[in-house]
C-alpha cells in the first residue's frame, strides 16, 4: 500500500515540477529576450494590482486560451485533427518518467529512488518517446488537410529524419564510455573522479559528442534556428488550422521539449544530480579533508543542483532562440546530413580507439 | 569544413554579444531591485500609461483655436486652412461680425479628427495665426466617430 502511495507521489510530483517550470518557461522566453534587447518584458498581468515582474503572465494567456474558440475546419479529417495535439504533448510527457531527479532518499527503513520509473533501456525511452512526438506533427500537418499544413508536416518528418540520426550516433560514444543505458547508472558513473580531482562527467569525456548532441537537440525542439516545421515568416506551419487551447497545446509542447532537453543534456553529459566531490556523506575534497553532511541536506543539495543545471541549460535554449536566424531547409539538410552525421561517426570511431588504447 | 569552422567561431560570437547583453542588462536590473540607484539603466523602456516621454515643442499634435482678448475666437472665417487642407477635414461657417476690423466671424466651426493627418498645412496658411497645434495632447482616441468633430467649444476650450 506504502509503496503504491510512494509511486504515486512520485509520478505527481515529477509531472507536476514537468508541467509548472515548463508553464514558466514561456514567462522566463519573454523576460529573458527581453533582457537581451534591453526591454523589459511582459509585467502587466497582475491580480489586484500586485504584479510580480508579471509571475501571472502564463495564467493570464492560458485563460486567454481557454475562452477562445476552438474550430476545427470542416475540410479537415476531425478525428485525427482532435487527436494530433494530445498525441504531441502525451508523449513529451511521458519522457520526465526516465529522468532521474535525485539520489535513493532513505526514510524509515524505506529507499525510494527520486525517479519515478528507473528503466534499464532509459535512455533509449526518452529518445523513442521524443520521436514518437514528431507524428503529432506529421499528422496534425496531413489531417488539417490544407497546403501549408502539409508542408510543415513534410517538414517536420524531413527535420526527423535528419537530425535523429546525428542524435542517436552521438549518444553511442556517451554508451560506450558510460556502458549503460540506464540512467541512473550513467549518473552514478559520471560521479567517479578523473586523475583524482576533476569530475568524471560526460562533457569532458565526450566533447565532441556534446557539441554535436546539443546541436541535434535544439534541432529536435523545433525552436528557431530550426524551426523549419514553424517557419512563421514563410509558411505557417503544421498547426496553422488550430486555434485556442490546441494551438497552446502545441506550443506548450516545444516549452516541455526545451525542458526535457535540458534534463538530458544535465544527466548525460553534466553529471545529473551529482555535485562535484558530493558522496552520500558529504564532501570529500580533493585536497584533503571532508566535511559531513546528513543525509537529507546531502539529497537536498543534489536535487538543487539537478534544478540549477537544468535551469541553466534552458536559460542557454532561450539565449540560442533569441541569438540566432533560423536555417533555410537546404542548409539544414546539408548541416545534418554532411555535418553531423559524419562528425559523430568520427567521434564513434576516435571514442573507440581511445578506449581500446587506455 | 575549414569554412564551417569559421562559421562556428561566429556562431560563438553572437551568442556571446547576446549573452553579454543579458548578464549587464541582469546586473542593473538586480541592483534596482535593490534599491541601488544607478545613471545607466537595465532596459530604455519607456512604462508608458505611467511614464510619459516629453513630448517636442515643434510636434504637431491636437489642434487647438486662439482667442482675442476679448475671448472671441481669433479666427476671421477666412477659409484658408479649409482651402489647403489636403484632407478636406475643416468645415467652417462664416458669420457676419458687428466690428467693421474684423468684418467675420465663423459661427462653426468643425474639425473632423478621424479624417485629419496631422500634416500642420492649416497652422501654416492661417493669417491671423488663429489654429496652432501645440497642445501636446496626443491620446485623442475615442469609442464613437461622433466624438472625434471637434468643434468650436471644444477646440476653444
Amino acid at each position: 500500500m506504502i509503496d503504491i502511495l510512494i509511486v504515486l507521489l512520485k509520478v505527481v510530483f515529477s509531472m507536476m515540477w514537468f508541467l509548472v517550470i515548463a508553464l514558466y518557461l514561456t514567462w522566463a522566453e519573454r523576460k529573458e529576450s527581453a533582457v537581451m534587447q534591453d526591454r523589459i518584458g511582459a509585467n502587466r498581468a497582475n491580480i489586484w494590482k500586485f504584479r510580480i515582474i508579471g509571475l501571472f503572465q502564463p495564467f493570464a494567456d492560458a485563460i486567454k486560451m481557454f475562452f477562445k474558440e476552438d474550430f476545427t475546419p470542416v475540410f479537415s479529417r476531425r478525428f485525427i485533427h482532435n487527436l494530433a495535439p494530445f498525441l504531441s504533448f502525451f508523449f513529451v510527457l511521458t519522457t520526465i518518467a526516465v529522468v532521474p531527479f535525485g539520489d535513493v532518499l532513505r526514510i524509515g527503513g524505506k529507499e525510494i529512488k527520486l525517479q519515478v520509473i528507473d528503466m534499464n533501456v532509459g535512455l533509449l525511452f526518452i529518445i523513442a518517446m521524443l520521436s514518437l512526438s514528431i507524428y503529432g506533427v506529421i499528422l496534425s500537418g496531413w489531417a488539417s488537410n490544407s497546403r501549408w499544413t502539409l508542408l510543415g508536416g513534410l517538414r517536420g518528418a524531413a527535420q526527423l529524419v535528419s537530425y535523429e540520426v546525428a542524435l542517436g550516433l552521438s549518444l553511442i560514444g556517451l554508451i560506450m564510455v558510460f556502458p549503460s543505458l540506464m540512467l541512473s547508472s550513467i549518473v552514478h558513473f559520471q560521479g567517479e573522479l578523473l586523475f583524482g580531482w576533476l569530475p568524471k562527467w560526460g562533457i569532458l569525456l565526450q566533447p565532441l559528442g556534446f557539441i554535436i548532441f546539443l546541436i541535434a537537440a535544439v534541432a529536435e525542439s523545433e525552436r528557431v534556428p530550426f524551426d523549419l516545421p514553424e517557419g512563421e515568416s514563410e509558411i505557417i506551419g503544421f498547426f496553422t488550422e488550430y486555434s485556442g487551447l490546441k494551438w497552446g497545446l502545441y506550443m506548450f509542447t516545444d516549452f516541455m521539449k526545451v525542458l526535457i532537453v535540458a534534463c538530458l543534456l544535465t544527466t548525460l553529459f553534466f553529471g545529473g544530480w551529482q555535485v562535484p566531490w558530493l558522496s552520500a556523506d558529504g564532501f570529500h575534497w580533493p585536497w584533503g579533508g571532508e566535511w559531513l553532511l546528513p543525509h537529507g541536506i546531502v539529497i537536498a543539495l543534489q536535487v538543487l543542483a539537478f534544478n540549477v543545471k537544468v535551469f541553466f541549460f534552458c536559460w542557454f535554449q532561450i539565449l540560442v532562440r533569441w541569438t540566432y536566424p533560423r536555417f533555410r531547409y537546404d542548409q539544414l539538410m546539408d548541416l545534418g546530413w554532411k555535418v553531423l552525421i559524419p562528425l559523430s561517426l568520427v567521434n564513434i570511431i576516435g571514442t573507440a580507439i581511445v578506449m581500446s588504447v587506455l | 569544413m575549414i569554412k564551417a569552422f569559421g562559421y562556428f567561431i561566429e556562431i560563438i560570437k553572437g551568442s556571446i554579444i547576446t549573452a553579454r547583453h543579458f548578464i549587464v542588462n541582469m546586473f542593473f536590473h538586480i541592483l534596482k531591485l535593490f534599491g541601488i540607484k544607478t545613471k545607466r539603466k537595465g532596459a530604455v523602456t519607456t512604462q508608458y500609461p505611467e511614464q510619459k516621454v516629453e513630448i517636442a515643442r515643434r510636434h504637431r499634435s491636437l489642434h487647438r483655436l486662439m482667442k482675442r482678448e476679448d475671448g472671441k475666437p481669433r479666427c476671421v472665417a477666412c477659409m484658408l486652412c479649409a482651402t489647403v487642407c489636403p484632407s478636406e477635414c475643416i468645415y467652417i461657417e462664416a458669420a457676419e461680425d458687428p466690428d467693421p476690423e474684423i468684418q467675420k466671424y465663423p459661427s462653426n466651426f468643425i474639425i473632423d479628427l478621424t479624417r485629419c493627418c496631422f500634416c500642420g498645412f492649416c497652422v501654416e496658411a492661417c493669417p491671423e495665426d488663429a489654429i496652432r497645434m501645440d497642445t501636446s495632447e496626443v491620446e485623442i482616441a475615442e469609442y464613437s466617430r461622433e466624438a472625434l468633430y471637434y468643434d468650436l467649444d471644444k477646440l476653444l476650450g
